[in-house]
């Protein structure tokens, strides 16, 4: 277990070196110049220089690299060229929503594509599989920032139940918190949860139609008792791949939904800093994106071997 | 006498509601977020558009209907050469850090925007300053190497606002400026939050807080506007729903001027638009009003030269480039265009320009015009067409007011060389007489309509939509400012 976890740590590290150098030389190639976009057209020359040097700018390629990833070795993720800050001070407050909305539409996912999937796979065949089926298939094809602006006409505008966006801020309690989360958390939630019910099913039939199912019921197991034994264990593996992706997916491309709902999440982030070529924000948060996905694929790995035994002297 | 106990009774109800229930804050949604906050270091209009008046002043100040007004200056007096300003203070103005605001401050603020490493954006405005001294603390002297009849209008611009010198270090995040409103918290990528400043040295505000929400997505401008989580939003992005505001008794909606003149702009050196008779061509091709309605849905006044319509000073000179399609195919035919010829037409992201510029293009290919559209982010829009003069056609909005100066630049962008028009600007700005200066003005519209130097659009409306109870908010929009200070509520 520990050698393989190493194995793949090291695998971690060089997709980590290739994507810095992927990400750095790609924005450099993009054109467009961050002091000359903060300052406008009435700018002097004299004045873009006087940016362009206090920003870095006039500074090697290579010497900019180096920088930032030595920087980011240690934490440091340097100073945006719009903004201002810290660069790292800026990532952790969008964080503060970014994280709990995509773990929040996680939850939310993982709670209805579960008993769906397994409900729809026991019932193989029957009204409620192809209801199920069918519900899913509409969660897929329906745009969610569509699916989204219609939660705010009916829940915001119409009902005020919720408001029509902005986020209240943990400050405010984790209630008030949840609450701003909730509808864009749904609308994250319904094209994920009609793609995990798909997987959970169908890789729970595969399993249904193995040997060893046949085994356990000739032993004497109901079909339920089969199922919940042998066959939901061996149909994870896919199932936790999707949920891996879903995640790194949900804490990086919510960018439509956060527009929506004005989220002041990373996604937004991202979007603003590439208008203004405020590349140091873009690299550094592209950077933290790649780290995540990197990670929970690692995590997703080892949580493959928890759930398959055999797996862990492969490799 | 009944119905007048009544109508007493009437008005008392209402004026005692008014003190009982009056609300004191507001949420005002904007499109843009500020980068930063400091207005005398970016372009960024964002930055004025939170901070103006509410939170900086200047020596002079715009008012609604965009006239110079006195800010932290009493008063003036102006010397009979015109090149010695000398500014009297108000008496008794505080930064918020509780520090005294006097003349030194006012010499440093000047002093820091002309610098040699100045990061002001419009660093141009302090260009004429010779020296600023501090005569006593209550009195500026600013000396300019010539006369300047703008001088006072300049002051007024959101980057020459006065700054203390021990908040620079940190003005980017936490602005220190004397104005009614202080700065309270940034939410980044949420919100801005003002509270009064009790110690205010001019007319108190209604409000005791502002919130100032940032909304880029159009259609999430609408919901929020709809159920009611802002109360007011300036420069509302979606024109297309401005009629279903106007029929909600909730609402109220001000539809203002701006100083952003809408233009076709040409590169006047690009072959065979550096040729008058070709530009002409173009001005008669184009139907204003179908792009007003087309990508306005209505919003915006047709102009015909390079200035806002509601200035005194306006010559309608639209006649000069009506729409004639015929016209401008003749026109072409003369410039030795029979089948017309093709050239670019790169667009920046507003919407102005990217539904507009589908509009001109249609337009200029009925008389055989063909444009390669290549749309443009800003940052790209910087580098190849203001920067790089590569392009033929492009449409964009110039919202800095008072900027016919432009076309005396003959390196500006769509690099218009006309010495006569050179000398006439520079007169201009060394006349300080309103009458000879109206004169030389309405001659400057004249000169570059005639010679067609671009295509003139219109002037860009700015809608505000805003709760129906939103007294005093600004309809024009002569500076981008919120300015709050005459903001209040009524039951």
């Amino acid at each position: 277990m520990l050698g393989y976890a190493l194995r793949r740590l090291v695998s971690l590290g060089v997709s980590l070196v290739v994507a810095s150098l992927v990400v750095f030389l790609t924005l450099e190639v993009v054109p467009g110049d961050p002091a000359a976009y903060m300052l406008g057209i009435n700018a002097q020359p004299d004045t873009l220089v006087a940016l362009r040097e206090e920003l870095g700018l006039d500074r090697s390629r290579l010497s900019r690299y180096l920088s930032w990833v030595g920087g980011m070795l240690q934490g440091d993720f340097g100073i945006s060229y719009t903004y201002r800050t810290p660069v790292s001070g800026m990532i952790a407050d969008r964080l503060q929503v970014s994280l709990p909305l995509a773990l929040y539409a996680l939850t939310l996912s993982t709670l209805i594509a579960f008993p769906a999937g397994i409900w729809a796979a026991r019932r193989r065949g029957s009204p409620v599989d192809a209801g199920i089926m069918g519900l899913t298939q509409l969660g897929v094809a329906i745009p969610n920032f569509w699916f989204a602006m219609l939660m705010v006409l009916v829940f915001a505008i119409n009902l005020r139940w919720f408001s029509a966006g902005g986020f209240a801020g943990w400050e405010t309690g984790l209630g008030a918190g949840l609450k701003s989360l909730t509808l864009p958390a749904i609308a994250l939630a319904l094209p994920q949860a009609s793609i995990l019910t798909r997987v959970m099913r169908s890789a729970l039939l595969d399993t249904l139609s193995e040997d060893y199912i046949r085994t356990a019921r000739a032993k004497g197991l109901t079909r339920a008792q089969a199922l919940w034994r042998h066959a939901l264990r061996n149909a994870l593996i896919p199932v936790l791949t999707i949920i891996g992706l879903q995640f790194s997916f949900l804490l990086a491309g919510a960018i439509i939904i956060e527009n929506v709902f004005f989220l002041p999440g990373l996604g937004r982030l991202v979007f603003q800093a590439i208008a203004a070529r405020d590349l140091i924000v873009v690299e550094s948060v592209v950077m933290l994106l790649v780290f995540a996905v990197v990670m929970v694929n690692f995590v997703v790995d080892l949580a493959y071997s928890a759930v398959d035994p055999r797996l862990r002297g492969r490799r | 006498m009944r119905l007048k106990i009544r109508a007493a009774l009437t008005a008392l109800a209402t004026i005692s509601a008014v003190v009982a229930h009056a609300k004191e804050d507001i949420v005002i949604g904007l499109q843009l977020e500020p980068p930063h906050l400091d207005p005398t270091s970016a372009a960024a209009g964002a930055i004025d558009q939170v901070l103006y008046a509410n939170v900086f002043e200047g020596l002079t100040r715009f008012g609604p209907d965009g006239s110079v007004n006195p800010g932290l200056a009493k008063d003036w007096e102006i010397s009979p050469d015109g090149t010695v300003y000398t500014f009297r203070l108000q008496d008794g103005v505080q930064f918020h850090d509780g520090t005294a605001m006097t003349a030194e401050d006012v010499k440093f603020s000047l002093d820091r925007a002309r610098a040699e490493d100045s990061q002001n954006a419009q660093k141009a405005l302090f260009a004429g300053i010779e020296s600023v001294e501090a005569v006593d603390p209550l009195t500026v002297r600013v000396t300019l190497k010539s006369p300047e009849g703008d001088f006072l209008f300049n002051m007024a611009w959101g980057d020459a606002v006065i700054v203390a010198p021990e908040s620079i270090a940190n003005i980017k995040q936490a602005p220190v400026g004397t104005g009614a409103f202080r700065f309270e918290d940034w939410v980044q990528g949420d919100r801005i939050e003002l509270t009064r400043n009790a110690d205010y040295w001019g007319e108190p505000v209604a409000l005791s807080s502002a919130t100032f929400k940032f909304i880029s997505d159009p259609s999430a401008a609408f919901a929020a506007v709809m159920a009611e989580d802002v109360d007011a939003f300036t420069g509302f992005p979606a024109p297309e729903n401005l009629p279903q505001f106007d029929a909600d008794p909730r609402f109220q909606v001000l539809v203002g001027s701006t100083e952003g003149e809408t233009i076709l702009a040409t590169n006047n050196a690009n072959p065979p638009l550096d040729d008058p008779g070709v530009r002409k061509a173009i001005a008669h091709a184009i139907d204003r009003q179908a792009v007003i309605n087309g990508a306005m849905f209505g919003l915006g006044t047709p102009i015909g030269t390079h200035f806002p319509p509601h200035h005194p000073d306006y010559v309608d000179l639209t006649g000069l480039s009506e729409y004639n399609p015929e016209k401008a195919r003749a026109l072409l035919q003369e410039a030795g265009f029979p089948d017309g010829f093709t050239t670019t037409l790169k667009l920046p992201p507003p919407s102005y320009a990217r539904r507009g510029g589908e509009i001109v293009a249609a337009q200029l290919r009925a008389v055989g015009i063909d444009t390669e559209i290549t749309n443009l982010e800003w940052a790209q829009w910087l580098e190849q067409v203001f920067r790089g003069k590569d392009f033929g056609l492009t449409i964009v909005s110039h919202t800095e007011p008072m900027d016919i100066g432009i076309y005396a630049r003959p390196d500006y962008y769509f690099q218009y060389d006309n010495p006569e028009f050179q000398t006439l600007i520079g007169t201009l700005n060394e006349t300080a007489d309103p009458a000879e200066r109206s004169r030389l003005l309405r001659r400057a519209q004249r000169i570059i309509a005639e010679d067609y130097v671009n295509g003139y659009l219109f002037q860009l409306a700015t809608p505000t939509v805003a709760n129906a109870r939103v007294r005093g908010l600004w309809k024009d929009a002569p500076t981008q400012a919120t300015d709050l200070t005459g903001v209040y509520w009524v039951e």
